[in-house]
C-alpha cells in the first residue's frame, strides 16, 4: 500500500481487496432512515457544523438502491418494522447499517407494545451509537468506526461481523 | 367565568339533561350527559348564538374498568368567541360500547374518534371511515385499556403476517428478565 | 367537479384513463418523520390525499398510567422533538395545577426564555425544510447555523443539545448563570437581523412567491372547523394566542406583538413564523433583561425536589427527596392545560386517582389535528403542491403519533 507520484500524477497502489475498500469506505453514501428525534441530530451531523461532506458522505440519498450504509435514526414501531425490512432488502451490497441512539440499538426508552426493543431483530447492525440523541460527534465517530470495520473487513456484508458499540469517547 | 355563559350553559344543560360536575382543579365548567343526547347538546352549543362553542378541541375516553358504565368519552370544546373552554363527558358500557359520533357538527372529531376507537374499542356511531390510526389495521387489540398489558400480546405479529423475517440475536446480547413476549 | 368534468371528456374522447394511487410512503425525503400519505392522483391532479399515520406510536399514554409523574417527564421532552422543553412546561403546568403549586416569578421567567428558545428551535426547522422540500437549499445551512449558536449555549445551561430534561414540577432544574444570560440575550439581540436575511432570500424571490402565494388557502371557518390553533389558525385572520388570551407562566409581562395573517395561504403562513421568530427573539431578550430575583424552584416539598445540595446536609430534605421520588400523590382530580406550543395548542389532560402515576394522561397534540388539514388542502391541486402544503402546514410525527 503506497501512494506515489509518477510522472506528476496521483497514483495509489496496494493489493486489490484493500483498495476496494479504500474506495468504499472514503465514499459511503449514506441513507438516512430518518424516524424520530435522533433524525434531527443526524440533519445536524449534515448541517453547516459538523459537516459529513468532509468523508465524503454528504450524498444523501433517499433511495435505498443508491445509497451504501443505512443510519437508523429513531425509534423503530413495529407498524414501521416491515418498511424497514423492505428497505434493508433493497440496499444492493456491500451495505452496511448504523443504528443510531438508544432507541434503535436496543428499544431506548420505550419498553411496550408498539416499539421494537432493538433494530437488530430485523436487521443486522454494525456500529451501534450511545445517546438520547447522540450528539452529531458521536454519529461522526460511529461512521468513522464503521470506515475502520470496513478497512478491516468486520462487517455483516463481509461476512465477518463483529458489531461494535460507540459513545463519544471511542 | 364569564356570567352571560354560564347561566345559557346550564339553560341548555337543563334541556338535554346533563348534570353539572363540581368544578375541576382547572376551573372548567363541565357536564356529564347520556349518550343519547350528547348531539342534541353537541348542536345547541356549537349554534347557540350567545355560545359559540364552534371548535372541538379533544376526544378521548377514560377506562374505569371495574366500574359500570367502563367507558367514559371526554369531549373538550372551546369558544373562539368567550376565550371559554368547555369539558363534556359521557360513558358507555363494556358490552355497548357505542358512541354518536359528532363529525357531523365538527369535523374536527374525525382524526379523534379514530383514535378514540383504535385505543380503546370505543364505537362512534355514524363516522365515516372508523378504522385505526395508530396500530396496523390488522392489529387486534385495544392498547390503552387497562387489562392489556405494557408490552403488548404479541407485537410482532402483524410484521409476521407481512412476510417479515426476524433475525437471531446476536451472541451476547443481554437478556432482560420478565422482558415478556418480546424475549424470543 | 373539475376531475370529473376531465374524466367524462376523456371517456368521451375514447380515451383510456385511470386513476392512479401513489404511495409517499412512510420513507420520504420529507423530514417531517415517518407520514405515509396514500395518492390518488388524475394525471397531475390529486384526487384524494390519506394520510396514514401511527409510524412512530411509542405508547407515551399508555407509559403514563405506569409510571410515576416525574419520571414520565423524559418523555413529553420527545413528543415535539424539535421544541422539547414546551411540552416539559405544559405538563409541568398541569401537574402543578392539580397539586396547587406556584411557581416563582424567576422560574416562570425562565420557562419563558426556554419556551421561546423552543419556538426558535422549532421554526428555524420549519424553515429550513419546507424551504428544502421546495428546492430551495441554502435556508437549511443558514437555519442550522442559528440553531447550532442556540444549541451551544442550551447546552451550556442544561448539559444537552436536545432532549433537555431541564423542567421540574415547580421550576426549573437550575437558574442561568449570569455570564450565561448575557451570551444568551446578545445572541437573541443578534437573532432579529437573522431573520431578515432568510426573508433576503426568500420573501421576494420569485419562484417562492409563485409555489406560495394563493396555494392552499384556508379560510378562518375552515380552521376553526378543523380544530387548527397555532400559527395555521393566525394566518388565516384569527387572531388567536394562548400567550395573550390565557397567559400562563408570566406572559403578561412581556410585550410582543401577534403575527396575523389576511389570505390564509402558504405564504401567509410562512410570513407569520417568520414574525413569530422575530417575536421570541424580542421575549428572550426582555425575560432575560428582568429576570426577576428569587429561587428557581417552588418550596412545596410535598410534590417538588429539594435543592440537592440540603439533600446532602440535611436529614429532613432527604426524607422529602426520597418521598416525592418514590412517592409523590397528586390530589384526586382532572385538569385540562394548554399552552401555545410552535404547531398550535398543546393539551395536556390529566386524570389523578391519587396514585402515584395519572390514571390517564392524554396529549392533545396539535400536530394530530394539524394533520386532518393536508386531505382538504390538498385535493384538487397539482402534486407538486403536496409538498409545499405539508411543508407550510408544520407538523411533527413525534407529537402526532406519541
Amino acid at each position: 500500500m503506497a501512494v506515489e507520484s509518477v510522472e506528476n500524477e496521483f497514483a495509489l497502489t496496494g493489493p486489490l481487496d484493500w483498495l476496494l475498500s479504500w474506495a468504499r469506505k472514503n465514499s459511503l453514501w449514506p441513507m438516512p432512515l430518518g424516524l424520530s428525534c435522533c433524525a434531527i441530530e443526524m440533519m445536524a451531523t449534515i448541517g453547516p457544523r459538523f459537516d459529513l461532506s468532509r468523508f465524503g458522505m454528504e450524498v444523501a440519498r433517499f433511495s435505498p438502491r443508491q445509497s451504501d450504509v443505512m443510519i437508523v435514526a429513531g425509534t423503530l414501531t413495529w407498524k414501521m418494522a416491515s418498511v424497514a425490512r423492505r428497505i434493508y432488502d433493497q440496499m444492493p451490497n456491500p451495505r452496511y447499517v448504523i443504528s443510531m441512539g438508544v432507541c434503535a440499538s436496543s428499544g431506548g426508552l420505550y419498553r411496550n407494545y408498539a416499539v421494537v426493543q432493538g433494530v437488530d431483530r430485523l436487521i443486522p447492525v454494525d456500529v451501534y451509537t450511545m445517546g438520547c440523541p447522540p450528539r452529531p460527534d458521536t454519529l461522526i465517530n460511529a461512521l468513522l468506526t464503521l470506515q475502520k470495520k470496513i478497512e478491516a473487513g468486520t462487517t455483516h456484508s463481509d461476512g465477518n461481523p463483529k458489531p461494535a458499540l460507540v459513545g463519544l469517547g471511542g | 367565568m364569564n356570567e352571560v355563559v354560564l347561566s345559557r350553559l346550564k339553560e341548555l344543560a337543563s334541556d338535554a339533561d346533563a348534570t353539572a360536575i363540581d368544578p375541576a382543579a382547572d376551573g372548567l365548567p363541565a357536564f356529564r350527559l347520556e349518550r343519547e343526547q350528547l348531539l342534541g347538546f353537541m348542536a345547541d352549543l356549537r349554534d347557540d348564538p350567545v355560545l359559540c362553542f364552534t371548535m372541538l378541541l379533544d376526544v378521548t375516553a377514560l377506562d374505569w374498568m371495574g366500574r359500570e358504565p367502563r367507558f367514559e368519552v371526554v369531549y373538550h370544546l372551546y369558544s373562539v368567541k368567550h376565550r371559554q373552554r368547555l369539558r363534556v363527558k359521557t360513558s358507555c358500557t363494556e358490552l355497548d360500547a357505542r358512541v354518536p359520533s359528532l363529525t357531523g357538527l365538527f369535523p374536527a372529531a374525525n382524526f379523534h374518534e379514530r383514535e378514540t376507537f383504535d385505543m380503546f374499542g370505543v364505537v362512534f356511531d355514524g363516522h365515516p371511515d372508523l378504522r385505526r390510526i395508530m396500530m396496523p389495521d390488522e392489529y387486534e387489540h385495544h392498547p390503552l385499556r387497562k387489562d392489556f398489558p405494557m408490552e403488548g400480546i404479541e407485537p410482532e405479529k402483524v410484521y409476521l403476517m407481512k412476510g417479515g423475517v426476524m433475525m437471531p440475536r446476536p451472541e451476547g446480547a443481554e437478556r432482560y428478565p420478565g422482558a415478556g413476549s418480546q424475549v424470543p | 367537479m373539475t376531475t370529473q368534468a376531465t374524466l367524462s371528456e376523456a371517456a368521451d374522447r375514447d380515451l383510456h384513463t385511470e386513476l392512479m394511487t401513489l404511495n409517499m410512503g412512510p420513507q420520504h425525503p420529507s423530514t417531517h418523520g415517518v407520514l405515509q400519505i396514500q395518492l390518488t392522483l388524475d394525471g397531475e391532479t390529486v384526487v384524494d390525499a390519506e394520510p396514514v399515520l401511527g409510524y412512530l406510536h411509542r405508547g407515551k399514554e399508555k407509559h403514563a398510567e405506569h409510571m410515576p409523574y416525574l419520571q414520565w417527564l423524559p418523555m413529553m421532552d420527545r413528543l415535539d422533538y424539535l421544541a422539547p422543553l414546551q411540552s416539559e412546561i405544559a405538563y409541568s403546568l398541569a401537574v402543578e395545577k392539580l397539586c396547587g403549586i406556584e411557581v416563582p416569578a424567576k422560574a416562570q421567567a425562565i420557562r419563558v426564555v426556554l419556551a421561546e428558545c423552543m419556538r426558535l428551535t422549532s421554526h428555524l426547522v420549519w424553515f429550513a425544510c419546507s424551504a428544502l422540500e421546495i428546492g430551495a437549499v441554502t435556508p437549511f445551512f443558514l437555519a442550522f447555523r442559528e440553531r447550532e449558536d442556540l444549541f451551544d449555549l442550551l447546552d451550556e445551561l442544561t448539559g444537552l443539545r436536545t432532549n433537555q430534561e431541564f423542567i421540574r414540577f415547580g421550576g426549573v432544574k437550575g437558574e442561568i448563570p449570569a455570564d450565561l444570560a448575557r451570551r444568551l440575550k446578545a445572541w437573541a439581540d443578534r437573532f432579529g437581523p437573522c431573520v431578515d436575511e432568510y426573508e433576503l432570500l426568500l420573501s421576494g424571490n420569485r419562484i417562492w412567491y409563485d409555489r406560495a402565494r394563493g396555494i392552499a388557502v384556508l379560510t378562518t371557518e375552515q380552521a376553526i372547523q378543523l380544530g387548527l390553533t397555532g400559527p395555521n389558525l393566525r394566518a388565516s385572520g384569527h387572531p388567536m394566542d394562548l400567550r395573550k388570551d390565557e397567559p400562563y407562566s408570566g406572559y403578561e409581562q412581556y410585550d410582543f406583538d401577534v403575527a396575523v395573517g389576511t389570505v390564509g395561504d402558504v405564504y401567509d403562513r410562512y410570513l407569520v413564523r417568520l414574525e413569530e421568530m422575530r417575536q421570541a427573539a424580542r421575549i428572550i431578550s426582555q425575560a432575560l433583561e428582568g429576570m426577576p430575583e428569587g429561587e428557581h424552584m417552588a418550596r412545596d416539598y410535598r410534590y417538588v425536589l429539594p435543592p440537592k445540595d440540603r439533600v446532602y446536609s440535611s436529614m429532613e430534605e432527604l426524607i422529602y427527596q426520597f418521598k416525592v421520588v418514590t412517592d409523590m400523590r397528586p390530589p384526586k382530580g382532572e385538569v385540562y392545560q394548554a399552552i401555545e406550543a410552535t404547531k398550535g395548542e398543546l393539551g395536556i389532560y390529566l386524570v389523578s386517582e391519587g396514585g402515584t402515576s395519572p390514571y390517564r394522561a392524554h396529549i392533545r397534540a396539535p400536530s394530530f389535528v394539524n394533520m386532518m388539514a393536508i386531505k382538504p388542502l390538498c385535493v384538487g391541486r397539482p402534486i407538486a403542491d403536496v409538498v409545499a402544503v405539508i411543508g407550510s402546514i408544520d407538523f411533527v410525527m413525534g407529537e402526532c403519533d406519541r
